[in-house]
């Protein structure tokens, strides 16, 4: 129940970021969901796609140095109070949140966040026993 | 900088005027003493014999063309002590430039080595208008690098006082700068030009300092900046070269007619060679200069190729030194920087990135001097072994390169990542380094 994410280091300098969309462009790629990381110097682009395969292809053949990362994605109720429950269930497991960013655009009128997980396994498991929507692919990209 | 003499003339020693056929009759004999030192150093011993060489065998200055050059190259291999002439009870004193790697250069030195070194330096303070009633601050580091502890024994020889200000921190240089009321300065001209910008940004009012002269090195500077630091520091500047394995600061510096460096050549031979065919150059013209050591008995030197560029005069100066005049270095036959008086090579920076990411990526040193000092950027190539989707991985990477660089070179650079593919590829040799510094003499 895991998501790929591809993410690639990028200069601080203008043009740079284009250049990454305008690649996945020409590749015909859609990008779904994407968070910048910044230190001044240079930045972490990280990237949820429909084909991570071929836009990871598409990306190394521009000489991109692309990561892929196993992310988890989850439902959350759009309303005061939906992040902190969520975040009080990923707490019992003592996991650690590398980090996390929002979706986009929303399914069934609930908010979808991104998280990288060190022990993403426990997570997935308490917050499906807890009843939360953890998405996969298939849900995720349904009009991607 | 052809003119008057802008200090009173003064010898130290009386051999500094030595004319020169007594000069040559004193290389000849000290040349002979220095090949018979040599032999009992194993690379000689097998350099004479393959050329067929014997102390006695040496009849005029010309045999030196007979002599083997010694290479950077020949000591690495013969570390850490395979040049050392004399047994271990004799040395008093170890020095140490930087080596291409990781390791340094040594040189040791007995007691009659400190003794000669001393008058060397004494010979170019004294020429630069250094008096027993001086005090001279030092501003170089002192340790393993012989700037410091050269001018040191050198200033203390004159029987002026010495203030050992050593390296960084400019605000306490400056304190003691000021309550000590030194009258010369001593470090690179960098430096000099630093606490002259330290100096204005805490409004420091002129002839606050008793500065009035300043002999600088380590590092190659320009007449600009000369002009530059005079203006600024209200002093008298003087230049001096040296290296330490030929002996440290002290083998040649200017006259008060600062109209090229006098070379102490009754202590050493030079030469100025093409650094391809290695055969001498036309008078004046620049070459590789090349040293003989007449008088060091713990670690002499034959025909020590320096890679640093320069040109000879033998016109006679006014001041009566009769040592052959060498011009600035004005670039040097390898890849070597010298960053704030350091020595580096970009090999050590590969060093340092061999040891962090196990192979060694894509690199450019890019070097400016912005204000007064210089500064150090590595570009340093991600590739997919190093690129982390973690920010605190990238971060530590980031740093452990700086650690690594400054434990191999001991310069603190900033390294910057960039993206794959985006520094310049090279079908021979990599140029790794952008020098924006201005260093026409």
């Amino acid at each position: 129940m895991k998501i790929q994410q591809l993410s690639l280091f990028l200069e601080n300098k203008p043009g740079h970021l284009r250049a990454i969309c305008r690649t996945l462009a020409e590749a015909g790629i859609n990008i779904v969901t994407l968070s910048l990381a910044d230190t001044e110097q240079f930045g972490i682009l990280r990237l949820i796609v429909r084909d991570w395969e071929k836009a990871k292809k598409a990306l190394e053949q521009k000489d991109f140095v692309v990561n892929v990362t196993e992310v988890v994605a989850t439902e959350v109720e759009d309303r005061p109070g939906g992040l902190s429950e969520i975040l009080e269930m990923i707490e019992e497991t003592g996991t650690n949140i590398e980090y996390m960013y929002a979706f986009t655009r929303r399914l069934n009128d609930r908010a979808v966040l991104v998280f990288r997980f060190d022990k993403p396994e426990a997570v997935i498991q308490l917050l499906q026993a807890r009843n939360q929507n953890v998405l996969g692919a298939v849900d995720l990209f349904q009009d991607a | 900088m052809a003119g008057n003499c802008v200090v009173e003339n003064r010898l130290w020693q009386a051999e500094e005027a030595l004319p020169r056929t007594r000069l040559r009759e004193l290389q000849l004999s000290r040349l002979r003493a220095a090949v018979a030192r040599a032999a009992g150093v194993p690379f000689y011993r097998d350099a004479f014999r393959r050329a067929g060489v014997t102390p006695d065998a040496i009849r005029s200055l010309d045999a030196l063309r007979r002599l083997p050059f010694t290479c950077k190259e020949d000591l690495r291999r013969h570390y850490p002590l395979g040049f050392l002439a004399v047994p271990r009870e004799r040395v008093v004193r170890f020095h140490g430039s930087s080596g291409t790697t990781g390791k340094p250069t040594f040189v040791a030195y007995t007691r009659r080595d400190i003794e000669t070194w001393a008058d060397l330096c004494a010979r170019f303070l004294v020429a630069g208008g250094l008096r027993p009633e001086h005090t001279v601050h030092v501003a170089f580091g002192y340790g393993l690098f012989t700037g410091g502890f050269g001018l040191h024994y050198g200033i203390e020889r004159v029987g002026a006082a010495v203030v050992p200000g050593a390296g960084g921190d400019s605000r306490r240089q400056i304190l003691l700068l000021t309550d000590l009321r030194a009258d010369v300065l001593v470090c690179t001209p960098s430096y000099a030009l630093r606490l002259a910008e330290v100096l204005e940004e805490e409004s420091v009012p002129r002839g606050t300092l008793a500065l009035r002269y300043a002999h600088f090195g380590a590092e190659p500077w320009t007449e600009d900046m000369r002009t530059r630091i005079e203006r600024r520091l209200g002093i008298l500047a003087f230049n001096n070269y040296g290296l330490s394995e030929v002996i440290g600061p002290g083998v040649s510096g200017e006259c008060g007619y600062r109209d090229g460096m006098h070379v102490q050549e009754d202590h050493f031979l030079v030469e100025c060679v093409d650094p391809d065919t290695l055969d001498p150059v036309d008078p004046g013209c620049p070459g590789e200069l090349v040293f003989t050591t007449l008088t060091k008995e713990a670690f002499p030197l034959i025909r020590y190729r320096t890679r640093d560029i320069a040109s000879l005069r033998s016109e006679p100066c006014p001041c009566g030194r009769t040592g052959v005049r060498m011009s600035r270095v004005t670039g040097r036959t390898d890849d070597m920087l010298i960053v704030r008086g350091v020595n580096v090579f970009p090999s050590q920076v590969e060093t340092a990135l061999l040891r962090v990411e196990g192979t060694a990526p894509h690199y450019l040193i890019e070097v400016r001097r912005p204000g007064a000092m210089d500064e150090v950027t590595v570009h340093v190539e991600v590739s997919p072994q190093t690129f982390s989707d973690r920010m605190s991985e990238m971060q530590a990477l980031r740093e452990q390169i700086v650690r690594e660089i400054q434990s191999v070179t001991g310069l603190r650079m900033r390294v910057e990542l960039v993206e794959p593919r985006t520094l310049e590829r090279f079908s021979g040799k990599a140029k790794r380094v952008l020098d924006h510094r201005t260093a026409a003499p």
